[in-house]
């Protein structure tokens, strides 16, 4: 790999991505390496998929002015990638008046903050924006700029867009050493950072970005930047059916505790419910264990909000690690060594956040010299993935008489196309998980009972894997043992 | 957009939706039978073991031959057989029903219809219905997929398994794997008693040594990539105990804990579902909520014997004919409620006809090795059997004759349907 890129982002979640997408804009060469087999599956893909409120933090902290940028952000980049995302609103319940002194305290926090349209809400408004609310709600606040997101879908979209527009993204990259290399074809003071993979690839690079999410720590010892230690806090959530009587119109939070935003009532923007999370500091980094007495808090939890939440509907259940470093994220160019960006303890709300954070990494690098001047070839849009599912009749079988393999449906209970899963395969993700994120097939209630043989025979079909090749989502999470 | 006219529909091409077509296609109406896959026969196709057909057929068949006496039945009737397509809808017109379909042959199409018979099957309850805790590694999967890879598509799933639920699948499955040369180190039940048949105990583990552990919970799944192990330990008090808790290693979980009826199509298009068999309402008639739409096999409630489903599906078949040859009638029958008394999950039909032979399904909710089933209306005992060995996993079907029923004069009361121990109880 002897190409000499100008800014190496580590880590493919979505503060990685959506600096990308950012630095694809202009002329510049940008190689994104991910350890894992596809993208967004870190932290990234397990979290509540929300785009918060404004009035969680206060305004002294660098991701409360993050959180609100990026929140107002996400309509044009809806517009230009199209990925699942819905202004549905935010409520918080307040279920005894102590609770209301928290509730307007979050209010005047959110004012400060500049949250678009917050306001207080008496009982009887509260029941009117959320009809399913335990009527045992005695008032709350109201954030009608809140929105909930797909969030896998988000980071693959900011991808691919970059990818469009030149992005270079490397998978199962690994990052095992770096150093400073002389830049061969400049002066002799220019340097590059070099860095090595565990399987021997080499990347060489300009600037370095750290957004490795929970090894961000790792990352930042590997090129002798600053130390510090990122944690981890994970959070076990519930995914209920599509059909579940207690989906919620609003996403709906309890009062917050000082440790956390509480377990919430989340509608998704596909109409499947999660309810979570829990908050627990873990030692371990690779802990996404689920445990029965988390489970069984969370549904008690959500049913104190919304009582018509019903163990009957749960699919399944999941946790997500949230890198935690201090109170507040830590963007900055390392003080310690030269060209490299610190991206890390990009916790809630990190995913609201992203498209400010590009937008600061962005205003970093320029302000150390990378010299950014616009592409005019930049291509913002992308077409979004055709889903079958969310198309009039009519219009599907146009669609169909296009092409048959969108009649033929693989994921009954999602409703998902041989063809979409086809897209998939050839847009790169060629792991059963990589095409659930992607797809949604084996996201259902069936949870791929039916459906993951066809998948496998699809990416065998497509990619000329053998069966013993595929795995859950790379690695050593090999499905089958092989032929009889 | 294509439109195609039926007097019916049959969704789903199993066991039931074979059985129902022909019954309705012999009765002289026009047919149409709609299956997902590409293929007639269901999930009759990966079950290559014996113990099929003795009551259908009179005659030991494996899964695949069952399926296939039927299917040469539905080619000869001629019914159309639309393969490979799903049905997106169901919707209620004046004249009757308009589904939708999709099919890459076929493209999106319109089908109208006078009836729809439903006989879509179930699906098996997976990892996070039951909350099983845990890490998510790869290698867990349901006993019906497992046994699908095995049997049609010729992959292993892995080498050490541990089975949790003692279902009829899996307890095939702990035999079929020892047979591929996979090691199955446990089957794991929560109930103190198996879940699956009794045959299938003594044939699928007892005959290869394999341990059931009866009245243990899965505490959690170990393995962060691939499966390591299991985590159980045994019930006492009806909680688990844990400090006597203990890892079995394996490399492979199967889930076999049950199906559920797979219903979404049938709720959007407005048919009310029972929440505990999570199949439709129906009459003595298999009629659903929905005047003209009929529902048979395991997409009504779960069945343990294939020929049971498929005697069910003959008789949604001639309830269809029956009504489409009074098609204009266009009401439901009044009949009388049906409850689940003492020790009974469920019944179905959740109403009967008191003057028409009914057959009535049930499942105990206790182990009986005699029991006396009644039917009572306003508190007169009016039917009473006996019975021999009662289980959970085993469905009971009692014939009730025609006139039976009829004799209390309580209009207006339930029936009530309750099992007891012979010897205890009512007189």
């Amino acid at each position: 790999m002897n190409r000499i890129y100008d800014v190496a982002i580590i880590g493919a979640g979505v503060s990685g991505a959506a600096i990308a997408r950012k630095l694809s804009r202009y002329r510049i060469q940008t190689v994104l390496l991910e350890k894992e087999a596809d993208v967004s599956f870190g932290t990234s893909k397990a979290n509540s998929g929300i785009v918060h409120g404004g009035f969680h933090h206060n305004a002294k902290y660098l991701k409360t002015r993050m959180e609100v940028l990026g929140a107002s952000l996400f309509d044009q980049l809806q517009r230009e990638l199209g990925f699942p995302f819905r202004r549905c609103g935010i409520i918080v319940a307040a279920m005894h008046l102590d609770e209301m002194r928290v509730v307007e305290h979050l209010y005047r926090q959110g004012v400060e903050n500049g949250a678009p349209g917050i306001e207080l809400c008496s009982r009887d408004r509260m029941l009117l924006l959320e009809p399913k609310l335990s009527t045992e709600v005695v008032g709350g606040l109201y954030a009608p700029s809140g929105g909930i997101i797909e969030p896998y879908r988000f980071v693959f979209s900011l991808v691919e867009n970059a990818k469009k527009n030149g992005v270079t993204l490397e998978t199962c990259f690994k990052a095992a050493s770096a150093r400073r290399v002389p830049a061969s074809d400049s002066g002799a003071d220019a340097q590059l950072w070099e860095i090595t993979a565990a399987d021997g690839r080499t990347v060489r690079a300009r600037y370095v970005v750290n957004a490795a999410g929970l090894q961000a720590d790792a990352v930042s010892a590997l090129f002798g930047a600053e130390e510090f230690s990122i944690t981890a806090r994970k959070g076990e959530y519930f995914l209920l059916d599509r059909l579940a009587a207690g989906c919620p119109s609003r996403v709906v939070f309890p009062v917050p505790s000082s440790v956390s935003k509480g377990m919430l009532v989340i509608p998704t923007v596909e109409g499947t419910t999660l309810i979570g999370p829990t908050a627990d500091m873990v030692p371990d980094k690779g802990d996404l264990a689920t445990t029965a007495e988390n489970l069984a808090r969370i549904t008690a939890s959500a049913r104190m909000l919304i009582p018509s939440v019903s163990e009957r509907d749960v699919i399944t259940s999941f946790a997500g690690l949230r890198p935690v470093l201090e109170e507040d994220f830590y963007i900055d160019m390392s003080k310690k060594v030269p060209c490299f960006v610190q991206v890390a303890g990009i916790q809630s709300p990190g995913l609201t956040s992203s498209p400010a954070i590009a937008e600061y990494v962005k205003d970093l690098l320029l302000k150390d010299g990378l010299e950014l001047s616009e592409n005019p070839e930049f291509e913002p849009y992308l077409a979004p993935p055709v889903h079958v599912r969310n198309l009039p009749p009519e219009e599907r079988a146009v669609l169909v008489s296009q092409n048959p393999a969108y009649g033929n449906i693989v994921c009954r209970c999602e409703e998902i196309s041989e063809a979409e899963i086809v897209e998939a395969i050839r847009h790169g993700h060629t792991t059963l998980d990589g095409i659930k994120f992607y797809t949604r097939a084996q996201m259902g209630r069936c949870q791929g009972g039916f459906c993951s043989y066809k998948i496998m025979k699809l990416i065998m079909r497509e990619t000329g894997m053998s069966a013993e090749e595929i795995t859950k989502r790379g690695g050593s999470s090999r499905v089958l043992e092989g032929e009889l | 957009m294509k439109e195609l006219r039926f007097d019916a529909v049959v969704i789903g091409a199993g066991a039931a939706g074979m059985a129902a077509s022909l019954s309705v296609s012999k009765r002289g109406f026009s047919c149409a039978l709609v299956d997902r896959e590409d293929y007639m026969g269901g999930i009759l196709l990966q079950c290559i073991h014996n113990g099929f057909g003795l009551q259908h057929f009179g005659e030991e068949l494996t899964g695949p031959e069952f399926a296939l006496r039927l299917e040469k039945d539905v080619r000869a009737a001629e019914i159309p057989f639309f393969s490979g397509t799903t049905v997106l809808s169901i919707d209620s017109e004046e004249s009757g029903f308009s589904l939708i379909l999709s099919s890459a042959a076929n493209g999106v199409f319109r089908a109208s219809c006078a009836s729809v018979i439903l006989a879509m099957g179930s699906r098996e309850r997976n990892r996070g219905n039951i909350r099983i805790a845990g890490d998510r590694p790869a290698g867990v999967f349901t006993a019906g997929l497992a046994q699908r890879l095995i049997n049609i598509d010729g992959y292993l799933p892995g080498k050490r398994a541990v089975i949790i639920g003692s279902g009829d699948i899996g307890l095939i499955m702990a035999r079929r794997l020892t047979l591929s040369g996979a090691k199955v180190e446990a089957v794991v039940e929560i109930q103190p008693f198996p879940s699956g048949l009794t045959r299938n105990i003594v044939q699928c583990l007892n005959d290869y040594s394999i341990p059931l552990y009866l009245s243990h919970s899965t505490l959690r799944i170990i393995g962060r990539d691939r499966v390591e192990g299991v985590e159980i330990a045994p019930l006492e008090n009806g909680a688990p105990r844990l400090e006597k808790a203990f890892t079995i290693d394996c490399d492979t979980v199967l889930l076999s804990v049950g199906l559920v009826p797979e219903n979404e199509l049938s709720a959007h298009a407005g048919i009310s579902l029972n929440p505990v068999t999570n199949g439709a309402f129906v009459d003595s008639t298999l009629m659903t909520s929905v005047p003209g739409v009929f529902a048979c096999g395991n997409v009504l409630h779960i069945h343990d014997l294939v020929d049971r489903v498929a005697g069910e599906a003959s008789r949604a078949g001639e309830s269809c004919a029956d009504w489409l040859e009074g098609a204009g009638s266009g009401k439901k029958r009044a009949e009388v409620p049906l409850k689940a008394g003492a020790n009974i999950r469920y019944t179905v039909p959740s109403t009967i006809d008191p003057e028409s032979k009914t057959t009535v399904c049930l499942r105990s909710m206790v182990m009986l090795d005699r029991g006396i089933l009644k039917i009572m209306r306003g508190g007169a005992e009016i039917y009473k059997k006996s019975l021999k060995w009662v289980r959970p996993g085993e469905m009971i079907s009692v014939e009730i004759p025609a006139g039976t029923l009829g004799v209390a004069s309580t209009a207006g009361e339930p029936f009530e349907i309750s099992l007891n121990a012979a010897g205890e109880g009512v007189k």
